[in-house]
């Protein structure tokens, strides 16, 4: 059988990344939230926070074993199956990525420290502060991991010599163009993921009626609170991506959101589809929010895809998974600001079966909206891997094994998958809060009885 | 020094520090295993798991340490290895993922499973039998490269008298190195059935050892006369290297001072891990990557250079406290912490 490696090499890369992303969003988050219920647990002597931080340190080690086996396979892949890409681009990018395994080892190491040093020190902020360098080097290889991807979409630092880079600056290739936006919004969709998710878990915990309902309760709190934050800042980060796509990628927005021609005042369009003349049906328009979305002005000039010669554009259907992505977003900010509301008075009920059900969705939802977002960012930069310098095609291994290697790790991944569902749900059924509560915070549980 | 040679070095200490932090790994993987079957796991697996802990995640990173360095300081590796190394380095990818997250979820998740025992010590062997492949196509002859497409010639690799010394020569090492460490960790818990159980297996395979060393030294000097005659050159490195041998042999045998047995066992490995290197300069892939002429730009191994003393001043301190907690903590190797 014929098949073009390219294609395979393409699939093999999206697979893993699209099962590794899962696992390295909550690597980046949960950190975060195990860190800031411990602390509460401290500050405010409550037992219920401490319970918190160390169950969702257990799941968390779970999630960590994937997230560190898959993005070993990442590290190693990207010599592997585009071997061309990193001969030519290591010479400039190789900075971040050694920094990024940098944070990752700072990481293991204090992670290690931290789940097996629970009664270890006298002080109880002593184990606390072991979290702080957990939830940095999280930050940290999610901020430089980016800084390379961003390289890719817009390549900075170095002038081109004979077809190779020349006045190289690793620093300049670092902080290129897309750097600084694109961080925030993967920082801030981080937290905002894991945070949809620890109040989804929490959610479906009150909704099956099991008890323990004050520790559900107060993960909620914690957690809805940090979801309204944390969607406003990612909005907001992802509103700067827009205007810098507008700026300087013109046709990953184009593509997205279907601008054939340049326009004043142009519409922005949501949903739809395309028929078979390429016409966009049934979409909602709204007039001239692209501008403003673009440039902040409702009647500036949108680049259209036009600008773009035809086998430089990005697939069209970008646009569903931009949509998705932005849909998803507001609805997060609308249920946690709507919970954030009912919650601050009294005879409202924040804690009703529908706002349950709301928040058990937006935990999943959360997810989609991170691997539809991934998904638009690097489709859109097609047909390039490095955008202007480097397609695919050139980029790609030429080994006939490169198929072999696909189904090899398609297997992996389900397998890992499968028992990582598994395994979590055994951890937490066989050791319910209700029955943790009643051996080790006897004194909890009659309170919560009163 | 130039840039190369300063990359290079610190490239080979950490790959130095994989093969000795993995071998741990890879060897107690195996041992529990073993010890399972022939129904002395209540021995010494306590022992095992109280170790490997902490910081089998650590052991992982070193791996991609020297990876991503290796392709930053000198990107044409990432074409040449990148390519040939497609098959074996995928294999190994997929025994690293089984390793990893079975070992989370043995020991986090469900209860003890005679399969993912079995996984995680089966794998431990292999995964270093995969990764050996890089050794040997480095000595050169084992790709070819036609109109730009490199690929590893397989029936001249899985032929390859010296392919199958350095596997041989790797498992061997590793069941040596973790024995030997675990026996002195078992003194460190005071745990005397562990001890002596652990002690025997790392007499045992001390001989092995030093067989496929000589075996990997006859087979590579038919396959490549330049590196041999280099090595021969440098015959005091590996003279040291025996002598260290011999040092902890003498103590494991006469039976005190395992701490430092071990650290004799490190030196041996040092040193023969550095002759090695050092005999192939000046080649990274015979010979298609010289090793001056394979190095990244400037800038960037200046780049390079600082994020490693960056980088080494945050995790040098940190790596001691982990050691202090775990490792050297006498209560906590007891298991009363």
């Amino acid at each position: 059988m014929e098949f073009d490696t390219v294609t395979v090499s393409r699939l093999i890369t999206a697979m893993t990344l699209t099962f590794h992303i899962i696992f390295a969003t909550l690597g980046v988050g949960v950190p975060l939230f195990i860190s800031l219920a411990e602390f509460i647990g401290i500050k405010k002597k409550d037992k219920h926070y401490e319970l918190l931080a160390k169950r969702w340190a257990r799941g968390f080690i779970i999630t960590v074993a994937i997230g560190v086996v898959t993005g070993t396979a990442i590290a190693l892949q990207l010599s592997l199956v585009w071997p061309n890409f990193m001969q030519l681009a290591g010479n400039v990018i190789a900075l971040p990525l050694f920094m990024e395994v940098f944070a990752f080892f700072f990481e293991a190491i204090f992670l290690g420290i931290y789940l097996y040093t629970w009664d270890r020190f006298k002080g109880k902020y002593t184990h606390w502060l072991i979290s702080l360098p957990v939830v940095i080097g999280a930050a940290m290889s999610a901020v430089f991991i980016t800084t390379v991807n961003s390289f890719m979409n817009s390549p900075a630092g170095f002038t081109m010599e004979n077809g190779k880079f020349a006045a190289v600056n690793p620093i300049e290739a670092m902080l290129n163009p897309s750097a600084p936006t694109r961080i925030a919004h993967v920082l801030g969709g981080s937290y905002l993921t894991v945070a949809a998710i620890l109040a989804a878990i929490a959610a479906i915990a009150l909704l099956r009626k099991k008890g323990a309902e004050d520790y559900h309760k107060k993960a909620l709190k914690l957690t809805v609170a940090s979801m309204l934050i944390f969607s406003v800042l990612t909005a907001v980060a992802g509103d700067f991506s827009a205007k810098y796509l507008a700026k300087h990628q013109t046709e990953k927005l184009a593509a997205a959101e279907w601008l054939f021609e340049t326009e004043e005042n142009a519409d922005l369009l949501l949903f739809g589809w395309l028929n078979e003349e390429n016409e966009v049906v049934g979409a909602i328009r709204i007039p001239g929010a692209l501008s403003f979305l673009a440039h902040g002005d409702f009647m500036s000039e949108v680049t259209g895809l036009e600008a773009t010669p035809e086998d430089e554009r990005p697939p069209l259907w970008i646009h569903y998974m931009f949509d998705l992505m932005v849909t998803i977003g507001m609805f997060l900010i609308g249920i946690s600001f709507l919970y954030a509301i009912l919650s601050r008075f009294k005879r409202w009920n924040a804690h009703s079966k529908f706002m349950l059900w709301m928040l058990a969705l937006s935990g999943p939802l959360a997810m989609l909206a991170v691997e539809f977002g991934w998904i638009f960012a690097e489709l859109g930069r097609q047909p390039w891997i490095l955008r202007g310098y480097m397609t695919v095609d050139e980029a790609a291994t030429s080994s006939p094994y490169i198929i072999h290697m696909f189904f090899m790790f398609l297997a992996l991944y389900l397998v890992l998958g499968t028992l990582f569902v598994i395994t979590l749900r055994k951890l937490f059924k066989d050791n319910p809060v209700e029955l943790e509560l009643e051996k080790h915070y006897l004194e909890l549980n009659k309170g919560d009885e009163k | 020094m130039s840039y190369e040679i300063i990359g290079i070095t610190v490239l080979w200490l950490f790959l130095y520090g994989y093969v000795i932090v993995a071998s741990i790994d890879f060897g107690a993987g195996f041992f529990a295993y073993y010890a399972k079957v022939t129904k002395r796991d209540h021995i010494i697996n306590q022992i095992i798991s109280r170790y490997l802990s902490p910081v089998w995640e650590v052991t992982n990173v070193f791996l991609v340490f020297f990876f991503v360095g290796i392709v930053g300081f000198f990107p044409s590796t990432a074409y040449y290895y990148g390519s040939a190394l497609l098959v074996p380095a995928s294999f190994a990818i997929v025994l690293i993922a089984i390793r990893g997250s079975f070992y989370a979820f043995e020991n986090y998740g469900s209860k003890q499973s005679n399969v993912y025992m079995f996984l995680y010590g089966a794998t431990g062997l292999l995964i270093p039998a995969s990764l050996s492949v890089a050794m040997t196509i480095s000595e050169g002859g084992f790709i070819t490269e036609e109109n730009g497409v490199v690929s590893l010639k397989y029936w001249e690799l899985f032929t390859s008298p010296l392919a199958w010394s350095i596997v041989a020569l790797a498992i061997a090492a590793i069941l040596f190195i973790s024995a030997s460490f675990l026996t002195y960790y078992a003194s460190r818990a005071n745990d005397e059935a562990a001890l002596n159980l652990v002690r025997k297996w790392a007499l045992f395979w001390a001989t092995p050892t030093i067989i496929m060393a000589l075996t990997t030294m006859i087979a590579l000097s038919q396959r490549n006369q330049r590196h041999f005659d280099n090595m021969l050159e440098l015959w005091w490195m590996f003279g040291l290297s025996m002598g260290f041998f011999l040092i902890a042999m003498g103590l494991l045998y006469i039976g005190r001072n395992y701490g430092m047995a071990f650290i004799a066992i490190m030196l041996q490995f040092f040193f023969a891990f550095f002759g090695y290197g050092m005999a192939q300069y000046p080649y990274l892939l015979d010979p298609y990557i010289h090793i001056e002429t394979g190095v990244t730009n400037e800038s960037m191994a200046i780049a390079l250079i600082v994020a490693f003393i960056g980088g080494l001043l945050l995790l040098v301190p940190s790596l001691i406290l982990l050691m202090k907690l775990f490792l050297f903590n006498a209560d906590y190797a007891k298991g009363k912490k």
